[in-house]
């Protein structure tokens, strides 16, 4: 699985998927608007924006299913769209946003489809069911799967042919918090077999944690690309302090926090809230661990993926 | 071109035809028609039973010339805007497969389901009425389910073209319908109108040329004049020339119309 591309060896990169200046124009619209992505191998990069920010459009450009208006995109060195896309295209697959499959035939009989397509051993189609936890339902028909097994039977196309590279449009729609935590857990071992993904979610909540790197999106535009830690950063949020003693006591707290340049200091319910700026998280630390015994417990609250994401995109 | 691609979807849309059923309904709907006129289609001169193979086929010609374009069109009419409209498109051209394989193996796949049931359908009768067909009379028949079968392979293709063109499956629908009643119902109308309003002035000698624009004429006028006996039997054949009555010019005509859509189809999905 872990397959090397000479193309991409040839051109001095290790980025597996490779865009430059890409440019989707639909007249006046600049759906994608010269973006400039690398992602290496075995790398889960995310991929998050607001509906219309351009993430479908620019994954199906990458797919080489649009044609882009301008730029470049290469996939282990070779042009998504040029006379090799079949090589290029036996070693990616694509899981789409609400995948749709043909409701008469059954799961399996949908694998040996796509199976056939890519050239790939109908034998693989069994393993591929058994991996996304489908086997029990291989000889049903589409029609009677849920919609969560449909996501699965998507998912189990994608990984048809063993791909280097996998594109998940949204890919835990229609999921239970269970499979959710199943798919992650088959991504990771993708991973450590060196295939690259790149992945879209709406909940940033569930892939905050897991991916190695994100883009964010907006007006058809990357806003900013790094690991979330780095976004954090460079997006320079301010961080929360959960401060609780017992006996509550608001007062010690803003009195050891007087001298400080912090944000705010709130009582809450049953404890206060302490809000500073990200390069002054240590000296707060400091000034309030002088509150000795008194402090029974100290939480720090790092600003969500979400609160990044709303400080590109808005 | 890869004919394995084209290969591996004209099988699934030729099997999903077989499994729904539909060869089947299409083939016994041919047969029940076809017997039904080769027995009673004289009954409104007072006799019942099996006549000749002539006048048995001109009677088919009449019913096939309405049904199978029908029947082509609807199949043919969301054989690519339907898999854009369901959301399953996108995924399909993320294989290894370029667009004309897509468009063609769904093509050949319909066309091989509908080229079915028309074969099964007629030959069904064909062996009823084999006590009463000498090889002539065979030989015939064939030809007309020959014929038949590049109907409604011309039907379908223009069938395609639409489902490439149309942005979703109720315009196509509409399309489809529209298609079916300008070749089949207006065009001739047309035709002889432009050759009664100018008094036969204008045109008449360019009319027969015309009706080479029209896949249904074309199958009509196939089926005349490979009959002889029949032939008089309709006005037509006084305005044919005989240059054009032959059988293997007007076959090419017919692949013309199979072959041209289909292209134009593929100019455009490629787009």
């Amino acid at each position: 699985m872990a397959g090397t591309f000479p193309a991409a060896a040839e051109r001095g990169t290790d980025a597996v998927v490779a865009v430059r200046g890409a440019t989707k124009h639909y007249g006046s619209v600049r759906a994608v608007d010269g973006v400039d992505l690398d992602v290496a191998r075995g790398e889960l990069f995310g991929l998050i924006g607001h509906n219309g920010a351009g993430k479908s459009t620019l994954f199906k450009m990458m797919l080489g299913l649009i044609a882009a208006t301008s730029g470049d995109i290469r996939i282990g060195g070779a042009p998504v769209t040029g006379s090799g896309f079949r090589e290029v295209r036996r070693t990616v697959g694509y899981l789409p946003e609400n995948v749709v499959l043909y409701d008469n035939l059954t799961g399996l009989e949908t694998l040996h489809f796509f199976a056939r397509l890519k050239r790939v051993p109908a034998k693989e189609c069994g393993a591929a069911l058994e991996r996304v936890g489908l086997a029990a339902a291989a000889n049903r028909r589409v029609r009677e799967y849920s919609k969560g097994m449909r996501q699965r039977l998507g998912f189990a196309q994608a990984l048809l042919g063993r791909p280097r590279i996998l594109f998940l449009d949204e890919p835990t729609t229609g999921l239970d918090p269970e499979a959710i935590r199943e798919f992650y857990l088959i991504l990771r071992g993708l991973k450590a077999d060196g295939v690259t993904m790149i992945l879209t979610s709406h909940i940033l909540a569930e892939i905050q944690e897991r991916v190695d790197r994100l883009a964010i999106m907006a007006a058809g535009k990357v806003q900013a690309t790094g690991t979330v830690q780095a976004l954090r950063e460079q997006m320079d949020l301010p961080l929360w302090f959960r401060v609780r003693l017992a006996p509550p006591d608001f007062e010690s707290v803003r009195a050891a926090l007087c001298e400080l340049p912090v944000l705010a200091v709130e009582a809450r319910e049953d404890h206060v809230a302490v809000q500073c700026r990200r390069d002054q998280k240590m000296v707060v630390m400091q000034a309030l661990a002088s509150l000795g015994e008194k402090m029974v417990d100290l939480h720090v609250h790092e600003p969500s993926l979400e609160d990044v994401f709303f400080g590109f995109s808005d | 071109m890869d004919p394995r691609q084209i290969g591996t979807i004209a099988a699934k849309e030729f099997w999903d035809r077989i499994r729904n059923r539909w060869v089947l309904a299409v083939a016994l709907v041919f047969t029940a028609f076809a017997l039904v006129i080769a027995y009673f289609g004289a009954a409104q001169q007072g006799t019942v039973g099996f006549r000749s193979i002539e006048v048995t086929i001109a009677s088919l010609v009449s019913l096939v010339i309405y049904l199978i374009p029908l029947i082509a069109l609807v199949l043919g009419f969301d054989a690519i805007v339907g898999e854009r409209e369901r959301g399953s498109l996108d995924l399909l051209l993320s294989m290894p497969i370029t667009r004309p394989e897509l468009l063609l193996g769904k093509y050949f796949g319909l066309a091989a389901a509908l080229a079915f049931s028309t074969v099964v359908g007629f030959g069904l009768v064909a062996i009823v009425l084999s006590a009463q067909l000498d090889l002539t009379a065979l030989f015939h028949f064939f030809g007309f389910v020959g014929s038949s079968v590049l109907l409604g392979m011309a039907f379908l293709s223009i069938a395609v073209m639409l489902s490439v063109f149309a942005s979703d499956r109720t315009r196509a629908s509409g399309l489809a319908i529209a298609t079916w009643f300008f070749f089949v119902l207006v065009f001739d109308l047309l035709l002889l109108g432009v050759l009664v309003v100018t008094g036969g002035s204008y045109g008449g000698d360019a009319l027969p040329y015309l009706l080479l624009l029209n896949p249904a004429d074309v199958f009509r006028i196939l089926n005349i004049f490979t009959l002889d006996d029949v032939r008089t039997l309709y006005g037509l054949a006084t305005v044919f020339p005989r240059a054009l009555a032959e059988p293997w010019l007007l076959t090419l005509v017919m692949l013309a119309w199979i072959v041209a859509p289909l292209g134009v189809a593929s100019w455009r999905f490629r787009k």
